[in-house]
């Protein structure tokens, strides 16, 4: 195979020297720390306030690691007559690392967005029920849960952003109604409907601009009747 | 001078070689090995790229229990990594650093001694083997034994080369005889002293009597502590040894520009980049079979070596 007797035994040193030659890519761990993506799966955080200790994440906990203690509080009516209201209470909620593989289903399956995966890794304990951590610890880890990345450029606007706009709007059209309205009755009605028509041409071009990226992505489903409803529930308004 | 003085002086200065220059390898394996296996190696012993591992290493050993197993043979397996370590350091006291009589001591048959003070160096590993009572020692043992066996002939072999050319035993003799055209000329027995001296020494590739994932590290599987790092540091006093006198007797010892005065960093030039090689070999090759090892040295060192003898002897009658 090779024409020279040694052939292979020269190619072996030759590997080993070049490789020496070469800059290791160890990093020395607790001096330089490694750079992480930004959504690796390092640790479970808790945003408690989310958790409404429905408990889907307990029950399909694989290795059933995380523990959930709570209990209900009623609140009285808020009408008189009305019915009282009772909630659930968090108590305790705690995950065992020692246990946890990892799997982010509970992460998966909750409901109400109060579980997330945080990149923090360095928590480990030199007894293993400290890898028991308790809610105040969970919730700690939520502040290094990085932002949700951002949507695609031509995605559909995310459905409370599209609620809080509207409602903004809204209150914005009512007050400059609000603002033109008291000389109105002291003015001739037509001069009147003269500024109010042309508020609701104002707020319509508002809303048609908000509008505008849904129409691009022509997303004709949950959206569009809204879009139609919204103009005209604003006209409705403005009509004395 | 007064004699007894200088004799105390040289003696002090060779013991200070021998607990610095195999230290020095030995850390040098690790760094070199390393970068070789794309790692760093040792980085946080003393601060600075780990330059005090091997006295961290020296600290741990003495720390640990020093056990005699209970069916070995008490004073032989005790005495064994003495025996083992002591002839590497009789021996640097006889290899020629410098010119001008810079040199332990001066012996006429310094050839002789040498190499005979070599060999009995395997001599500790057969007693550990055999005092240890455990069947892995004794088959590292014996294994040592057929080793030392079949290398030391072609390694006196290789040297008698030199000794004809120079027409002397001595080594300091033997360098003031040297000219640049020995290189090309023993070159073959340069190397088949270099190969055998690594088969003696047990290192990679030739290392089947320590082979630790066959036979446990052969001699030394029952030693702990202390004496088991008397055995490592008989390896890299070894290495040191044999790099050189390698470099003594094929590449020139002393001889280079200005020889004069820096003769000796020309020894410890050429010894370090032997050294080099003796890990780069062991990190580029997966050891040998024990006999593929025999026959390497019956069928390929030994014709070589008198190939080298017969070359060396024809041209000596040529040009005198």
């Amino acid at each position: 195979m090779s024409p020279i007797p040694g052939h292979g035994l020269a190619k072996g040193l030759a590997v080993t020297l070049r490789t020496m030659t070469r800059r290791t890519v160890t990093q020395q761990y607790p001096e330089t720390l490694p750079e992480l993506p930004p959504r690796s799966r390092g640790v479970i955080g808790l945003f408690e306030e989310n958790c409404t200790v429905c408990m889907l994440c307990a029950r399909e906990c694989p290795d059933w690691c995380i523990y959930i203690d709570s209990h209900k509080e009623t609140t009285p009516a808020a009408a008189p007559g009305g019915r009282e209201r009772s909630r659930n209470v968090l108590d305790r909620f705690a995950i065992d690392f020692s246990l946890c593989m990892y799997c982010g289903i509970c992460i998966e399956v909750c409901p109400f967005d109060a579980l997330f995966w945080s990149p923090e890794f360095e928590y480990a304990e030199t007894d293993i029920r400290e890898l028991t951590h308790e809610r105040d610890t969970l919730r700690e880890w939520m502040w290094t849960v990085p932002p949700p990345p951002a949507l695609d450029p031509a995605a559909e606007e995310p459905k409370e952003l599209a609620a809080a706009r509207k409602s903004v709007d809204k209150l914005a059209a009512e007050a400059r109604v609000a603002v033109q309205a008291p000389p109105a009755p002291a003015a001739q009605p037509a001069s009147a409907a003269q500024p109010a028509k042309g508020a609701t041409a104002a707020t319509d071009a508002n809303t048609k601009d908000a509008t505008d990226p849904k129409d691009a992505t022509a997303a004709k489903d949950a959206t569009e009747p809204k879009d139609d409803k919204g103009p005209k529930d604003d006209k409705g308004g403005e009509r004395p | 001078m007064n004699p007894t003085l200088d004799m105390v002086l040289r003696a002090v200065g060779v013991l200070v070689v021998f607990m610095v220059l195999p230290l020095t390898v030995g850390q040098a394996e690790h760094k070199v090995m390393a970068h070789m296996q794309g790692r760093l190696g040792p980085m946080y012993a003393g601060g600075f790229h780990g330059w005090a591992q091997l006295v961290a290493d020296g600290v741990k050993f003495v720390q640990k229990e020093d056990i005699v197993p209970t069916g070995a043979d008490r004073r032989v397996f005790q005495l064994a990594p003495v025996v083992a370590l002591l002839p590497y350091l009789v021996v640097l006291i006889a290899i020629p650093v410098g010119p001008h009589g810079f040199v332990g001591a001066t012996v006429d048959a310094g050839l002789f001694f040498v190499l005979a003070m070599m060999g009995v160096g395997v001599l500790g590993s057969l007693m550990a083997g055999w005092a240890s009572a455990n069947k892995f020692s004794l088959l590292g043992a014996l294994r040592s034994a057929a080793q030392l066996m079949a290398y030391e002939l072609p390694m006196l072999l290789a040297a008698a080369s030199v000794a004809m050319a120079a027409g002397t035993v001595s080594l300091p003799g033997l360098l003031s005889a040297f000219h640049w055209w020995w290189i090309p000329w023993q070159l073959v027995g340069g190397l088949v002293f270099f190969t055998a001296g690594l088969a003696e020494l047990q290192r990679p590739p030739f290392d089947m009597p320590v082979a630790d994932s066959e036979i446990i590290f052969g001699a030394y599987t029952e030693y702990t502590g202390l004496r088991f790092a008397l055995f490592l540091l008989a390896e890299y006093a070894g290495i040191v040894v044999l790099c050189a006198l390698t470099s003594v007797l094929y590449l020139g010892g002393w001889h280079g520009p200005w020889s004069g005065s820096v003769g000796w960093l020309w020894t410890l030039v050429k010894t370090g980049l032997l050294a080099f090689v003796v890990i780069w070999l062991r990190v580029s090759y997966p050891r040998l079979r024990e006999d593929q090892l025999q026959k390497f040295a019956w069928t390929v060192l030994i014709p070589l070596s008198l190939l080298q003898i017969a070359l060396t002897g024809i041209v000596k009658v040529v040009i005198s």
